[in-house]
């Protein structure tokens, strides 16, 4: 699946861009290209948690910024030598996914590390996994690792005729736990049966377009499932929003500092040599909070309780910002 | 001590031995309270004695008698070690992760080769070699984190996340700071704080937990605690408050003179990482003692430690099991330990 954005990818204690080459791209599809990323030395890649995804740059968008799109990476996940994501061409998006359907073998690719937000939940009794089109990726890695710790599962496919990408590697995969579908109606009617016989204790997880995500999820609560037990991919950015430009005034220093978007107050301050305690620069340690004498404020922290951000008199400068033009800190 | 362990810090111009010199002293303040006092790790700590922090595994000259008290305490009492069955995953993707800290933190010593589908692992400190493949009971003699328990000095414990929280479902514990694993297992990390004075209305260990859940594969952090301990001893695990509860009485009734021999600032080294392949959190934990006699060779710690000592409030004294104590300590360091009040 794809997530689009123009977020810089923030890196912190751990997290590295990596440069990859292309080694392969095969048409799995008509719609689908399938691309296996190297490290030019060989090196075996980061592992990552079943489910996760990679941030590649796509080349430049408009604007000459970087085009950044989320991939699920569908490959093995141990201490890997290869990335492999497979991309559905969008004829009405921004350019991200021709850019990938362009790419040639020996083509330099930026991605970032693996991050994971469609996880197995390791407690379950029994993985019930369902995917529409290109959201069999996410899925296909969970089938991996259900294969590889001998998990019990069973998976639900849905795709227009001809475009099922990844549908022989699913049969040697699953044998009889795949169950495939064209026909929409087949699929929908299955589906509720499906959703009345599983065991107690099984977890679902969905990946797909919106309208099968919604219609599933609605489905499975009027069936009486908890919602912890009902995952599906969503395409919520990890990484905060750049944010708005904005100039800080340091009212002891009696100087400007500018704060572009997609820099960190902190980061601003310390590069005009205004040293600030920090510790996690992720909001959360609380060791980098500032007192703020005027001025709107974004508070993305998760350190100061509602009632400090209420009162609207300091600022975590790691992750935070002015919600308008100016903000006055008492520095 | 094996020579081939090459030691991340060096005695330098100080002339201070080891166990001073690469002591990870806790205190940046003459005050400690808690606080989600987390920060990158890898990047080494300057303090007034040498330095620490550059790996997230420790290896140092009790390597080998840690290791051996160890494999005793677990020999007395196997329920040191705890899995729940779905930990299976986290336990191998542990014990992968250590081998490659282990490897990068003293290449000379330890090293992790690929052969194919298979893995050797090689600790030349000890002469052992094994070869194993990555998920495959048969081919170790133990349970993964059991076995790498017999090669790192640091406690382990492995955290699933799951219902938007964090649960303690297995760990390695055998140097437990008054606490029990095996009452802890399959908490949730909120429940297993929950003793824990103010943190609750200070809001610490919800952030912490937050924090923790939002790690991404490869991320490591690291913070410090810390409590004081009678004697170099490790093992402070609930299971035998028996054998060293009543040390903490003793030492206070006894000769002022003990106590700077006897008594040790204890400092837990924690890190916290994201595994890849589980998504688990592995939280290590790497005991350091040192004695007030020690501390006190380095004026600006038993300065510090006097400070932080002395204003501490008694709930969170008690917490620590240190209000017996904690008075002898502070009147050693007037007394023995050059400190003016």
């Amino acid at each position: 699946m794809t997530l689009t954005s123009d977020v810089p990818v923030r890196n912190s204690a751990g997290g590295t861009e990596l440069q990859l080459t292309v080694a392969e791209t095969i048409a799995l599809t008509p719609t689908v290209r399938h691309v296996r990323l190297v490290d030019p030395a060989g090196r075996t890649l980061p592992s990552f948690t079943p489910g996760s995804h990679i941030v590649v740059t796509c080349g430049t968008g408009p604007g000459g910024r970087p085009r950044r799109n989320s991939y699920s990476l569908t490959g093995p996940a141990f201490e890997p030598d290869h990335y492999a994501i497979s991309v559905r061409l969008e004829e009405s998006g921004r350019g991200g996914s021709q850019w990938v359907h362009d790419l040639q073998v020996g083509d330099r690719v930026p991605v970032g590390t693996p991050r994971s937000a469609f996880a197995p939940i390791l407690t379950a009794r029994h993985h019930l996994l369902v995917a529409g089109g290109i959201g069999i990726t996410p899925i296909l890695s969970h089938v991996r690792a259900a294969v590889q710790w001998g998990r019990s599962f069973e998976v639900h496919y849905a795709f227009r005729d001809g475009d099922g990408a990844h549908l022989d590697e699913l049969h040697d995969l699953c044998g009889p736990r795949l169950y495939i579908y064209t026909a929409r109606e087949v699929f929908r009617k299955r589906m509720g049966q499906a959703l009345l016989e599983q065991p107690i204790g099984t977890h679902l997880y969905m990946c797909g377009p919106t309208g099968l995500v919604d219609d599933l999820c609605e489905r499975a609560g009027r069936a009486g499932w908890p919602d912890a037990r009902v995952h599906y991919e969503h395409f919520r950015v990890g990484d905060l929003d750049p944010g708005e430009p904005f100039t800080a005034h340091l009212t002891r220093r009696v100087i400007d500092v500018t704060v572009d978007s997609g820099v960190s107050l902190l980061d601003a301050l310390e590069s005009r040599g205004v040293a600030v305690p920090n510790l996690c620069r992720q909001g959360v340690c609380g060791e980098c909070r500032l007192p703020v004498m005027s001025g709107g404020i974004d508070h993305r922290d998760l350190y100061l309780s509602a009632a400090e951000k209420e009162a609207g008199d300091c600022v975590m400068p790691c992750v935070s910002r002015a919600n308008g033009p100016r903000l006055e800190l008492d520095l | 001590m094996s020579t081939t362990i090459d030691l991340a810090v060096r005695d330098d111009d100080l002339g201070l031995p080891d166990r001073i010199a690469r002591f990870p002293f806790p205190f940046t303040r003459d005050t400690y309270r808690y606080s989600t006092n987390v920060e990158p790790a890898g990047s080494p700590v300057a303090t007034a004695a040498g330095g620490w922090g550059r790996h997230p595994v420790d290896i140092d000259g009790h390597y080998l008698d840690d290791l051996t008290e160890r494999e005793r305490i677990l020999g007395a009492d196997p329920t040191r070690f705890q899995s729940l069955p779905h930990m299976e995953i986290a336990q191998w993707d542990a014990m992968v992760t250590l081998m490659r800290m282990l490897a990068d933190a003293y290449p000379e010593t330890f090293a992790l080769e690929r052969d194919g589908e298979a893995r050797l692992f090689v600790n030349r400190a000890l002469g052992l070699e094994q070869s194993f493949v990555f998920g495959d009971r048969s081919t170790l003699p133990d349970p993964p984190l059991r076995f790498i328990g017999r090669h790192l000095q640091e406690d382990v414990v492995l955290l699933d996340q799951r219902e938007g929280a964090l649960w303690g479902d297995a760990g390695l514990v055998t140097f437990a700071a008054d606490w029990s694993l095996r009452f802890d297992v399959g908490m949730s990390f909120r429940q297993i704080h929950g003793p824990v004075p103010r943190v609750h209305t200070e809001g610490v260990i919800p952030r912490a937990e937050q924090f923790l859940m939002g790690l991404q594969a490869g991320q490591c952090y690291r913070r410090t605690n810390w409590s004081l301990s009678v004697d170099r001893r490790l093992d402070q695990s609930t299971e035998t408050y028996p054998e060293w509860g009543r040390d903490r009485r003793l030492l206070a009734e006894g000769p002022l003179e003990d106590v700077g021999r006897r008594l040790h600032l204890r400092v837990e080294v924690q890190h916290l990482v994201r595994l890849g392949v589980s998504g688990a959190i592995m939280f290590l934990i790497r005991t350091h003692l040192l004695s007030f006699e020690d501390i006190a060779r380095v004026p600006e710690w038993s300065g510090r430690l006097y400070s932080v000592l002395d204003e501490l409030p008694d709930d969170m004294a008690d917490y620590k099991g240190i209000m017996r104590t904690r008075g002898p300590g502070l009147r050693w360091l007037r007394t023995y330990g050059g400190v003016r009040s």
